[in-house]
């Protein structure tokens, strides 16, 4: 099996390097003699092909896996005959060079798809077919010559494998890595048209609505990504959090930044032809931003307990990024002329205006990722010793920069493009910002008993006031963002006789990008109430015996029993306790401990109660080597499940903007001088 | 100084004072010292986790580290001397973030530069195309005047509302 492996990644990278070279030879003959058709459709089949090479390589690896080949170094090194079937799958990509021979699938894939749909502009398509190649090339040559999957152990075929990281079997660990590579490997797409587009001088700006799709999507898997991937460290490591701003988590912080801040300004290019350089260095960061995040999750330039295992592989990525860079370098300047805009803004007040520092803080947001992950680096270099950059510095640094940005997305929906008159903005401006005024005097004037965020004292601690400034701001955001949609339904419910929620339902068919949009702003702010919570979080450590009760909060824990089972991937002891909330039994809560026999790994599998106020966050650390009691640490966590109810309400939107608007104009029965002049405005603009 | 610049200069000395006593209050009390002194020092066991989060099972260095951190703060020494007996032990990696002395000083103040560059590059490019002149129209079209385009504009609003 493993030579079929071998095989059909050395075809792959073939198939690939024709792509790339047919291509290219194909394009330089159109732009010179304006033929060879014929040899641009085979780079394109040869591209197609190599999807199905990719393919068939990750179906030989996954079926190494299930028939425990331990002949494969790989296999032997990830698996283990008692892993369970869906850690078996996610084999793929749980190590090194399974990851890298997932990551060419996903981007094979990726080109699969985009070569399929070659039609919708043949010339376009097919540099971005080439740029695509190129990528691909790259990481062929990685799995094939630096972290090949089928290589084989030496010496005896050993008859188990050594089993699975215990902290990936987890049943996120099946979807989140597959998503964060989703997300990564898909903002090549973009990239890939945006060069091609700046190679040919593409005319106008049709390329930006053909990848606006492609973005869109993949930017929906990377938030997606990091937030499995924030739940699964929340769920299995056991410390109380969700994000620890580690490096690896940065990494794939700094393009979803990026990635943003592109699906912002890109608006301003399709709407006003601004901003060309800008989007096109945008695309190019973004995609940069992935492959650099890759290089420090790989290299081990940078210390993380993510990483994989330190290997050669980071001079690979280090020579790409050069490359890429260069390639990119000479590209731009070569055509630059042709990114040249008309820049006329009318107002300081403006949609337009609102996007520029909108973009300023993205970027700001991560340069300051960037520049905090590798700081301990420059130390190391500038002074000759290491400093750690943790979360005490990005909380103070970058929560600012946050609060700034909420401030400017409540603004955003109430600038009209071009101008807006100062009337306006404070007319509609006024009774939101009473609002979050009146939100924060309420949380802080409620009793402190309620818990949370409530009775809370912004002077005693700058995270309390930060996280007052959260709420409050979310909910500036949510009243602009409400009072949007009930005036835009208001117009259409006078117009039409409809109801208001159905005339809402039809203004966001009407533009579901700008709706959408606003449903994903929305989600942002579900999150970060969630994220302001953080700050009151409480925690309990205690040896528990039989009996022994533990009060937390309002809850009280009463420790019941404790109990063993074993099965064949790994033995297990649970604690089982009762949980009180007002003298009565509301739960049983079961925090767990595992050991795994092939791994010879301890894990710990905390028990959660979540609920929309507070999360009870149970973990059963170990037992005392004196007492021989076992040790409970209970955390009491406000809020948290609002950052995943804020994650699908993310996603709701994103998917909503991807709907194609409602064909169908609006029947106004309004007077006909109204009626021309209604029609447009309402829900027009992004 | 006239009267009412004077009492307008000592109400923001009262603002100030307030937002000082308001943003640098600290509590006093042993817990609250060693709750804040924890969260800004790391465990030194490679997890990459901040001291009092550190929980994963068999650390071999968290528990003595939270130990010492207690019997220093009920001895009632300062969160800096805490601190720089932290790092004399365990070296500065131990802090969680970079100190505001020396070269570390760096680290904190570049994003806030780059904030202000950014904010005033951003200003200066917004006004420099708002100050642009508009760009020719093709033979045959007026241009329509601003006032008559901001009548244009509010009509529009007052009939739809927006």
């Amino acid at each position: 099996m493993a030579s079929i492996g071998s095989f059909a990644l050395l075809l792959a990278l073939a198939l690939s390097l024709y792509c790339f070279s047919a291509g290219i030879c194909a394009l330089a003959l159109q732009n010179q003699s304006g033929g060879s058709e014929r040899l641009g459709e085979t780079a394109r089949r040869s591209g197609i092909a190599t999807f199905v090479a990719v393919f068939l390589a990750a179906v030989v690896l996954v079926i190494c896996a299930f028939q425990n080949d331990f002949s494969i170094a790989y296999i032997f090194h990830h698996s283990n005959r008692d892993l369970p079937g869906p850690y078996k799958f996610a084999t793929l990509w749980s190590g090194q060079e399974g990851s890298l021979l997932f990551w060419s699938l996903l981007l094979a894939a990726y080109g699969f798809v985009l070569r399929l749909r070659y039609k919708t502009d043949p010339r376009l398509f097919a540099y971005a077919s080439v740029v695509l190649a190129g990528v691909q090339i790259f990481f062929l040559l990685l799995v094939n010559f630096a972290a090949n999957p089928f290589g084989l152990m030496q010496g005896t075929i050993p008859t188990e494998g050594s089993g699975l990281n215990p902290l990936l079997q987890y049943p996120e660990m099946v979807i989140h890595p597959p998503m964060l590579y989703l997300g990564y490997v898909g903002f090549t797409v973009p990239f890939a048209f945006a060069l091609g587009a700046l190679i040919m001088k593409y005319p106008g700006e049709k390329w930006i609505h053909i990848t606006r799709r492609w973005t869109m999507v993949t930017w929906g898997f990377l938030t997606c990504g990091i937030f499995l991937g924030a739940h699964w460290a929340y769920s299995v490591l056991g410390w109380g959090g969700y994000w620890g701003w580690d490096p690896v988590e940065n990494a794939s912080l700094m393009p979803w930044l990026t990635g943003t801040a592109f699906l912002h300004s890109v608006m301003m290019q399709e709407k006003r032809g601004m901003l060309k350089v800008w989007n096109m260095w945008l695309v190019f960061a973004t995609f940069w931003l992935a492959i650099l995040g890759t290089f420090l999750t790989r290299s081990g330039i940078i210390s993380s307990v993510h990483a994989f295992a330190q290997s050669s592989i980071g001079d690979w990525f280090a020579w790409f990024l050069g490359i890429t860079l260069v390639a990119f370098l000479f590209f731009f300047f070569k055509n630059k002329s042709h990114l040249r805009s008309e820049h006329k803004l009318e107002s300081l007040i403006s949609r337009e205006s609102s996007f520029l520092f909108n973009n300023l803080l993205l970027l700001l947001a991560c340069f300051t990722v960037l520049w905090g992950t590798w700081f301990p680096k420059i130390s190391e270099l500038v002074q000759g010793n290491k400093v750690t950059v943790g979360a005490p510095f990005y909380n103070r640094v970058a929560i600012p920069v946050a609060l700034l940005l909420l401030i400017l997305t409540a603004l955003g929906p109430l600038l009209a493009w071009r101008k807006t008159s100062f009337e306006s903005l404070k007319r509609n401006f006024f009774w939101p910002a009473v609002g979050a005024v009146a939100v924060a005097l309420f949380l802080m004037l409620t009793p402190e008993s309620w818990g949370g965020p409530f009775g809370l004292k912004p002077w005693n601690d700058i995270s309390y006031f930060y996280s007052l400034m959260a709420i409050a701001l979310a909910a500036l955001v949510t009243l602009t963002v409400g009072s949007e949609f009930v005036r835009g339904g208001r117009v259409i419910s006078r117009h039409t006789g409809q109801g208001m929620f159905a005339s809402m339902v039809q203004l966001t068919h009407r533009n579901t990008r700008r709706y959408g949009g606003y449903i994903v702003h929305f989600g942002v702010v579900v999150v970060v109430i969630g994220l302001a919570g953080g700050a009151f979080n409480q925690d309990k450590e205690q040896e528990m015996g039989y009996g022994d009760q533990m009060t937390i909060g309002s809850y009280t824990l009463i420790c019941r029993s404790y109990t063993e089972e074993e099965n064949p991937n790994y033995s297990s002891a649970w604690a089982v306790l009762d949980v009180y909330k007002g003298g009565k039994k509301i739960d049983m809560l079961t925090p767990e401990r595992r050991f795994y026999h092939a791994s010879r790994q301890p894990s710990t599998i905390p028990f959660i109660r979540s609920t929309l106020s507070e999360d009870l966050y149970l973990v059963f650390e170990g037992f005392n080597q004196d007492t021989g009691h076992p040790i409970l640490k209970a955390h009491l966590n406000p809020l948290v499940m609002w950052i995943w109810l804020g994650v699908w309400i993310i996603l709701a939107g994103t998917i909503l903007a991807l709907v194609p608007n409602a064909p169908a104009p609006v029947r106004v029965t309004a007077p006909r001088l109204v009626e021309t002049a209604a029609a447009e405005p309402v829900g027009a603009g992004d | 100084m006239t009267k009412l610049t004077k009492t307008r200069s000592r109400y923001l000395h009262c603002l100030l004072i307030s937002l000082a006593v308001f943003l640098f209050s600290g509590a006093g009390d042993p817990a609250a010292s060693f709750n804040e002194i924890g969260h800004q020092l790391m465990c030194i066991c490679g997890c990459n986790q901040i001291l009092l989060e550190c929980n994963h099972v068999g650390c071999p260095d968290s528990d003595g580290m939270r130990n010492e951190l207690m019997a220093a703060v009920s001895r009632g020494d300062s969160d800096s001397l805490v601190e720089q007996a932290f790092v004399q032990k365990y070296g500065p990696t131990v802090l969680a973030a970079p100190t505001t002395t020396g070269f570390d000083r760096t680290a904190w103040i570049v994003p806030f530069v780059a904030l202000f560059l950014g904010f005033f590059a951003v200003v200066a490019v917004v006004r420099a195309w708002k100050n642009r002149p508009a760009p020719a129209l093709a033979t045959g079209l007026h241009p329509v005047p601003s006032a008559e385009l901001d009548r244009f504009r509010d009509q529009a609003r007052k009939e739809t509302d927006l």
